[in-house]
């Protein structure tokens, strides 16, 4: 049950939500849409589904053009950031709706209903209402009343937003392990990229109502189709290319042929910190250590006043003995440059500092 | 400092209370139980004696004709509007909002006004009606435009908060489910709506049960004919028949309470609900 997008656009008002989308979510895999918010994803998400009428373009799914098809009729299970359960129906009515409203046979409805309740694992808890469980309960009767009706794509929007921290985490692994048992083509809506590499088979990036990279969690990480993608993936340093850390830099294969105004991206994982200098290094000042356990975040403050931020791990870590106020030496292992990015791209990013 | 200040709060407090209780006396007790004086002071039977009057059949009888009629119609309106403020962003949706409100700021004489303007023998509607020989004004259809007048805002404005908060997710949800627009109508969105619309039901009722204003300017109030029971209590006030007067005022006083405590069982139903 594939889902084919041609040319998708969609427009509110002044505020374009998507531009020209083209996309295709193979059969039976999990894939994540995954931006900030107002990069369009959620409108994606519900112009498969239906809930929104793209202005432009065609959405294929299962091999038939349903664009203009009406949701009831496009079989798509559709869960919603908030739950949006049906408050005056206990837990087993809100299952059994979809089934009631295709008049399933009762014997039958009620046979499904049980075997969903205990694929989600809450077999006690039929007679409660909605306003009794905890989030993470409500949201896996959302997905239970949603697959209740076996639709042929299952459609998540923002799916765990609302749920805390740690059901957060559970509720993903579930889901994940779910998926693996069912095999329903899947779709989700996240602005979370761990949550985005951790579940999905594959990662739709947008931006701005466009597809900035499509691929695996490991593709786009290793390589970023965009400096868009390198800094919501991930974080990143931003630097001017004339910094006097990469005198010693050779860029290939993106360096360009017009001027050297293009900025540098390296991973705050991609520096060597050394305690003595080589001779591809520069000379540094530490001004801030953090300490998260298992990652140690440095903030060095090169000579030529350009600040950057490398992670070391635990080795790394006892090894050099960071603290603020120590001179170290610095060099980047990896440096990216993307052909045409203006440095104005950077001011997406957290870390990124060309003071 | 806390010891010397709650004492004083504690003052303010029983000040304010008994502030409250003396005006609330004062202006609704007392009267509430004068009218009940009047109509039973000199027994019973006076009083069923005035049930027993021709007149005041009529007029009740008048009074629940015109809740018959305002009520389930400013009820199916009151729907449609509620639906079409709440889940709609139009141009013009702020202007259709303070209209729906006109009747509550327009004095009722000035509504009953016109719809004698409107609807009256030379009105613009009223001449076309009378070309058919239909009458409008003093007669019951004007009696029922000028109660719908009235009564048009309740349902509305009680629905609205509780669609607005209700949001279009359940909605959504039942349309990814298969459900046809009807079906969501009376399996979701009504379920979830109803203690609110109960209530405007309620007020709408007794608004339409107790007109007087525009009903009285509409009607001509015909003793007998076009008299609901406010017209009727104030006719008969007039004309010094006290029993009569005060035993149709102990009716519609009835008839408010019953209202008030039918709301009052809604409330404390919709408080619960809240809690669960």
């Amino acid at each position: 049950m594939s889902i084919i997008i041609n040319n998708v656009s969609k427009q509110f008002g002044d505020f374009t939500a998507l531009k020209d989308i083209n996309l295709e979510v193979p059969d039976g895999k999990l894939v994540a849409l995954l931006g900030p918010s107002g990069s369009g994803k959620s409108t994606l998400l519900r112009a498969i589904a239906g809930l929104e009428e793209p202005d432009q373009g065609q959405i294929i799914i299962n091999g038939q053009d349903a664009t203009h098809v009406d949701i009831r009729k496009r079989n798509i299970g559709f869960v919603f950031q908030h739950y949006a359960l049906f408050k005056h129906l206990t837990i087993r009515q809100n299952i059994a709706f979809g089934l009631e409203i295709r008049k399933h046979p009762p014997a039958k409805t009620k046979e499904r209903v049980e075997e969903l309740l205990s694929l989600i694992q809450l077999e006690g808890l039929g007679n409660r209402y909605p306003s009794q469980l905890s989030g993470g309960q409500r949201q896996r009767v959302a997905l239970a009343r949603a697959l209740a009706v076996q639709p042929q794509v299952l459609l998540l929007d923002e799916p765990f937003g609302a749920l805390d921290a740690k059901v957060r985490k559970e509720l993903r692994a579930w889901l994940r392990k779910l998926h693996d048992e069912v095999h329903l083509t899947s779709v989700f809506v996240t602005h979370d990229q761990e949550e985005a590499m951790e579940v999905a088979d594959e990662i739709v990036v947008m931006s701005n109502g466009k597809i900035e990279q499509v691929g695996t969690a490991e593709e786009i990480y290793e390589h970023p189709a965009s400096p868009f993608v390198m800094g919501f993936i991930g974080e990143v340093n931003v630097l001017p290319r004339n910094a006097s850390l990469f005198n010693y830099h050779a860029f290939e294969p993106h360096s360009s042929n017009n001027g050297h105004q293009e900025p540098v991206f390296v991973r705050p994982h991609d520096f060597e910190l050394l305690t003595e200098a080589d001779d591809a290094s520069v000379a540094g000042t530490i001004k801030r250590v953090i300490h998260l356990g298992s990652e140690i975040q440095v903030e060095v403050l090169l000579m030529d006043n350009t600040a950057v931020l490398a992670y070391l791990n635990r080795e790394q870590g006892q090894q050099l003995n960071p603290k603020a106020g120590k001179k170290v030496f610095i060099k980047p292992r990896v440096a990216k440059v993307f052909a045409g990015a203006s440095s104005a791209a950077s001011t997406h990013f957290i870390y990124g500092t060309g003071i | 400092m806390l010891t010397i200040n709650l004492p004083k709060t504690f003052k303010v407090k029983y000040l304010l209370i008994a502030l409250a209780l003396f005006y609330l006396i004062l202006v609704l007790l007392l009267p509430a139980i004068a009218v009940f004086y009047e109509a039973f002071h000199k027994g019973v039977e006076p009083f069923i004696q005035a049930m027993g009057d021709r007149n005041f059949q009529s007029a009740l009888q008048l009074t629940v004709v015109m809740a018959l009629i305002s009520v389930p119609l400013n009820t199916v309106f009151g729907l449609c509007a509620a639906w079409v403020l709440a889940r709609n962003q139009f141009p013009g949706r702020a202007l259709f909002l303070s209209v729906l409100d006109l009747p509550f700021s327009i004095s009722p004489v000035v509504a009953g006004l016109m719809i004698v303007l409107l609807y009256g023998k030379n009105g613009w509607i009223g001449s076309w009606f009378a070309s058919w020989d239909i009458q409008i004004i003093f007669s019951v259809p004007g009696m029922a435009i000028a109660t719908i007048f009235v009564t048009l805002p309740f349902v509305a404005r009680e629905v609205i908060p509780v669609l607005e908060e209700l949001g279009p997710e359940q909605e959504e949800a039942a349309r990814t489910l298969g459900a046809k627009d009807w079906q969501i109508f009376w399996r979701v969105t009504l379920p979830n709506i109803r203690w609110g619309l109960l209530y405007g039901v309620l007020l709408t009722n007794a608004r339409a049960m107790g007109e007087f204003g525009a009903v009285a300017v509409v009607s001509g109030s015909i003793l007998g004919k076009t008299s609901t029971l406010p017209i009727f209590v104030e006719q008969e006030y007039k004309n010094y028949q006290t029993e009569a007067a005060f035993g149709a005022a102990v009716v519609l006083a009835l008839l408010a309470v019953v209202t008030l405590v039918l709301k009052e069982i809604l409330e404390q139903r919709t408080g619960h609900h809240k809690a669960v």
